[in-house]
């Protein structure tokens, strides 16, 4: 099929079980131009020097056509790092990673371990009498949701209505936003004001009663380039409680659904848990969590594998594409989680690379090493699961796994 | 455990500081200093440290030298 | 791969970083004969980098930062041994016990000594000291646990930039002289220089730049001062002579080689010349003692005290030393470095001496975070970051690329780009300049790829 439609096929639905086929098209075309004016680059090399190019921006104001942009903030409201470039985003990340990480706090994260720990064992106890179980729903979600609410400091009882708000986000995200309809962009504009606003008004109530929480730390504790503004921390606190599960979902399912798809992995996994952070680095490379980038830009023409990328075009880095690019990686449709040389595309790469990547390897690890030997006598239900929408945030919407018989 | 970082592949994703504090630290905002020998009750953290690190510059391993084989 | 792994007995010079990493590979290609790795200081080899960082900080001990190897190594160590020399006709090296070594392929990776303080009496009083082995920082850490008042740095190269450094983290007074216009000026070039020089004195360095020091004085063999060129003088309790490093090739005078204070020169593939400027096929180099023609830099001899070339080179050395013919390998690696001093992350690519022009590209001195690039007749030769490092791989590609000076504009840092300004790079002594060797040119108008020699490949690399 050819080339120019790889956008089209890749964010179409019916694609999301196995987009694979579709990213070795891009490994065999190099950077292609899309019939939408959109530039697809999907080869491991390009995309890592992309990520490092200065002279590409996140910033979609620097977008020629606004309305390849997909609408998701107002006039007048700040922005979060992830779409800004440096000074501001350098500034406004930094900030941020006051509370949650070195050089200012880097104990945070190992310290939360134990935390995590006892979640999952919690969400596993009430699971140990089932013969069929939805990770997503009884585990995958449940154990980043309630890890980011408490580093946050969002109170349990509220996690429903986020869980409502980021359901209204994530819909509203595509690569293509004439794919999504008036209603559904709405709902994604209003999800992320409601979800903005209740930031808002609970950083103000840490103001005057402070917790050990990163919202609490954000409101009191400025560094040498001073507090966030207060539109700036609801945009930011946003992005983090939206990133800080929407995505680590993903990688607990999609880790559950490779070793159920794979047994001499899994039982090695299972007897040897010390092994579990390769394994987890070889999942960010083989399914990761999200698998491409939408929203960069060029700022001049820029040359890739001899094609020109014009300034204001849409330029599409599919990371998940870069990871099993065979130039890169031997044998990159196999999975083995011992692989040695790994420099995956999973968390990106460059300034932009993920904020909370290590809070998400710490939980995949610690949950995959605690589901593993409850899955003996497990089998997937379906396979392949169903699929939520995006193309972006790719992952299963429901696993499904029930007890085999005879046990 | 001796560790060594090729800190010309280092570039200050701290992904170790997170997941090994006692061993990697950040000084300032992006320079990399790290415990050469690492402590035995750190030396889980500093191979999930090593397995982490974006740029894959981290060595671990027996210090080289005589008598090692 | 088709043929016998070559065989034979193989003696290396040198038992630091790169000869270490040198052993290794020699096995990782299959090497399976007798090895032997001589080294003076008779500690295993360790990392020197931490020796003016974390050690000088106390977060970790001289005695610790020894190197972790990649792979169990068959060898017979002779450590706390000195070579003395070469026997070139019978293929001896000869040591300082007196031992005789023979050898049908020799690594020499001796690397550098720290550039002693020229007035032997004076160096010899007690508190004069240099830093370049663990020991030399163990004396050092030793001195500035017990509190002197006034530390006095001599040099403000990195390794004395960076003592300086820890010597305020510690709250310790801390004096740099400085023959040339600024710190670091001899490696960075005017602009980041005059940037060195506004960063140490804002965290209180004392620095004296354009003034010598005359003599160190001293009390009954105790170091107590200095006399400087400008006709002041200072007391002080330490001195840390930093001028620099001396190559280890005075071992070689009898050899044949071509040896001198510049280093052991050698072809793009290792192999050491002879003075006649004719290249041996048993003798190799590796590391910061070897001289080595470079491609991008108009293959001008290069010496290169660095951690990335020791590593880069003695794995090209080693793989050399037991292949043949279109299986070498030639040393192409860009050089890179680091230094961290005074809070700041500083990295390097390319060669920032090999230039005419220096812009601000992303970031700004003010804010203490920034790419400056390097041009030379309009070409991208060197690239340095102050904590940015995460843009530099984009400058490495445009040095190996001979990408046009200056970079492209419209980084989307927001920040319009500064215009280029000569580098006044002072001391063209950093370089060797004037190639003893001559080789075939090359226009380096795209990024060099190793092509494995043999079956065709099945993948053609992408331009």
């Amino acid at each position: 099929m050819p080339p120019d439609t790889l956008r089209e096929r890749i964010t179409d639905y019916a694609n999301r079980a196995d987009p694979y086929p579709l990213y070795a098209e891009l490994h065999e075309n190099g950077v292609t131009r899309q019939n939408d004016g959109s530039y697809l680059v999907g080869t491991y090399h390009e995309i890592a020097a992309l990520l490092h190019d200065p002279r590409i921006s996140s910033d979609s104001r620097h977008r020629t056509d606004p309305e390849t942009v997909p609408r998701i903030r107002r006039e007048g409201q700040s922005m979060a790092f992830i779409g800004l470039d440096d000074p501001e985003h350098d500034r406004l990340r930094r900030i941020t990673m006051r509370p949650f990480g070195p050089p200012h706090t880097p104990h945070r994260i190992d310290a939360l371990r134990a935390d995590i720990t006892r979640i999952c064992d919690e969400l596993l106890d009430g699971l140990r009498d089932k013969d069929r179980i939805d990770i997503v729903e009884e585990f995958a979600y449940p154990l980043p949701v309630t890890v980011i609410c408490r580093l946050l400091g969002v109170p349990q009882a509220d996690v429903p209505r986020i869980h409502a708000w980021a359901n209204d986000i994530i819909a509203s995200l595509d690569v293509t936003p004439g794919r999504i309809g008036e209603h559904q962009l709405n709902a994604g504009v209003e999800a992320r004001e409601a979800m903005a606003e209740y930031l808002g008004d609970l950083s103000d109530r840490r103001r005057t009663a402070p917790s050990d929480d990163m919202l609490s730390a954000l409101v009191h504790d400025s560094g040498p380039d001073g507090p966030l503004t207060r539109s700036e921390l609801m945009a930011n606190a946003t992005l983090l409680l939206i990133a800080g599960h929407e995505t680590t979902v993903n990688l607990i399912t999609n880790g559950t659904l490779t070793f159920l798809r794979h047994p001499d992995a899994y039982r090695q996994l299972r007897d040897e848990p010390e092994l579990m952070p390769r394994a987890v680095e070889e999942l960010l490379r083989y399914e990761p969590p999200v698998h491409l980038l939408p929203q960069r830009t060029p700022v001049t023409d820029v040359e890739v594998c001899d094609v020109t990328i014009p300034q204001g075009a849409p330029l599409i880095l599919v990371l998940a594409a870069g990871n099993r690019d065979p130039l890169r990686f031997d044998h990159p449709d196999r999975f083995d989680p011992a692989r040695e040389d790994n420099q995956h595309l999973g968390f990106g790469s460059g300034i932009h690379s993920c904020f909370g990547a290590p809070l998400a390897r710490v939980e995949t690890q610690i949950a995959l090493n605690a589901l593993l030997p409850h899955l003996e006598h497990f089998q997937l239900a379906e396979d392949p699961p169903p699929y939520r929408r995006s193309p972006i945030l790719r992952g299963p919407r429901h696993l499904p796994i029930t007890r085999t018989s005879g046990t | 455990m001796q560790i060594v970082v090729d800190l010309n592949r280092c570039q200050a994703y701290a992904q170790c500081v997170f997941l090994a504090p006692e061993v990697f630290e950040l000084h300032g905002e992006e320079t990399l200093m790290f415990m050469p020998t690492v402590p035995d009750d750190q030396q889980e953290r500093a191979r999930r440290a090593a397995a982490a690190c974006p740029v894959q510059a981290i060595l671990t391993g027996e210090q080289a030298g005589p008598g090692e084989w | 791969m088709s043929g016998e792994p070559w065989d034979g007995r193989i003696v290396i010079v040198g038992a630091s970083l790169a000869g270490l990493r040198a052993a290794e590979t020699l096995r990782d290609e299959g090497f399976t004969g007798p090895l032997t790795l001589v080294g003076e200081e008779p500690e295993p080899p360790y990392d020197r980098p931490p020796l003016s960082k974390q050690v000088l900080l106390g977060k970790a001990r001289a005695e610790e930062i020894g190197l972790p190897r990649r792979r169990k190594v068959d060898a017979r160590w002779k450590l706390g041994v000195r070579a003395d020399g070469i026997d070139p006709v019978e293929k001896r090296v000869l040591l300082a016990d007196g031992e005789l070594l023979p050898f049908d392929r020799l690594l020499i990776a001796t690397g550098t000594r720290a550039r002693p303080w020229p007035n032997p009496a004076e160096a010899r009083l007690d508190g004069v000291l240099t830093l370049r082995t663990s020991e030399d920082a163990a004396r050092l850490v030793e001195r500035l646990d017990a509190g002197p008042r006034r530390v006095l740095v001599i040099g403000a190269g990195f390794t004395g930039s960076e003592i300086a450094s820890a010597c305020r983290e510690r709250g310790l007074e801390v004096t740099v002289v400085e023959r040339g216009p600024a710190p670091l000026v001899g490696a960075l070039g005017g602009a980041l220089g005059a940037f060195a020089a506004t960063v140490q004195r804002a965290h209180g360095v004392d620095l004296r730049c354009g003034v010598t020091v005359t003599s160190l004085t001293g009390r009954d063999g105790r170091f107590t001062g200095a006399e400087f060129s400008d006709g002041s003088r200072m007391d002080a309790d330490v001195a840390v002579v930093a001028l620099g490093a001396v190559r280890n090739t005075e071992w070689l005078a009898g050899s044949g080689l071509a040896a001198g204070p510049r280093g052991l020169a050698c072809d793009a593939g290792c192999r050491a010349f002879t003075m006649y400027g004719i290249v041996t096929d048993d003798v190799f180099v590796a590391g910061d003692v070897a001289r080595f023609p470079h491609p991008l830099f108009e293959y001008q001899m290069l010496a290169l005290e660095h951690w990335g070339n020791a590593v880069a080179q003695a794995e090209v050395a080693a793989r050399n030393m037991v292949t043949t013919g279109p299986r070498r390998r030639p040393h192409l690696t860009v050089p890179v470095f680091w230094s961290s001093q005074f809070g700041l992350n500083i990295k390097s690519v390319g060669v920032p001496t090999f230039s005419d022009q220096v812009v601000i590209a992303q970031g700004s001195l003010r804010e203490r975070r920034l790419v400056a690039v390097y041009g030379y007749r309009g070409r991208i030769t060197a690239a340095v970051t102050v904590n940015q490092a995460k843009w530099l791989e984009h400058y490495q590609f445009l040095i190996e690329t001979a990408a046009p000076f200056p970079p492209t504009t419209g980084a989307a840092n927001g920040i319009a780009p500064a215009a280029p300004v000569p580098s006044d790079v002072p001391d063209p002594q950093l370089l060797s300049h004037g190639p003893t060797v001559a080789l075939t040119g090359h226009l380096p108008d795209r990024r060099l790829t190793l092509v494995p020699p043999g079956p065709v490949p099945s993948a053609i690399p992408r331009p």
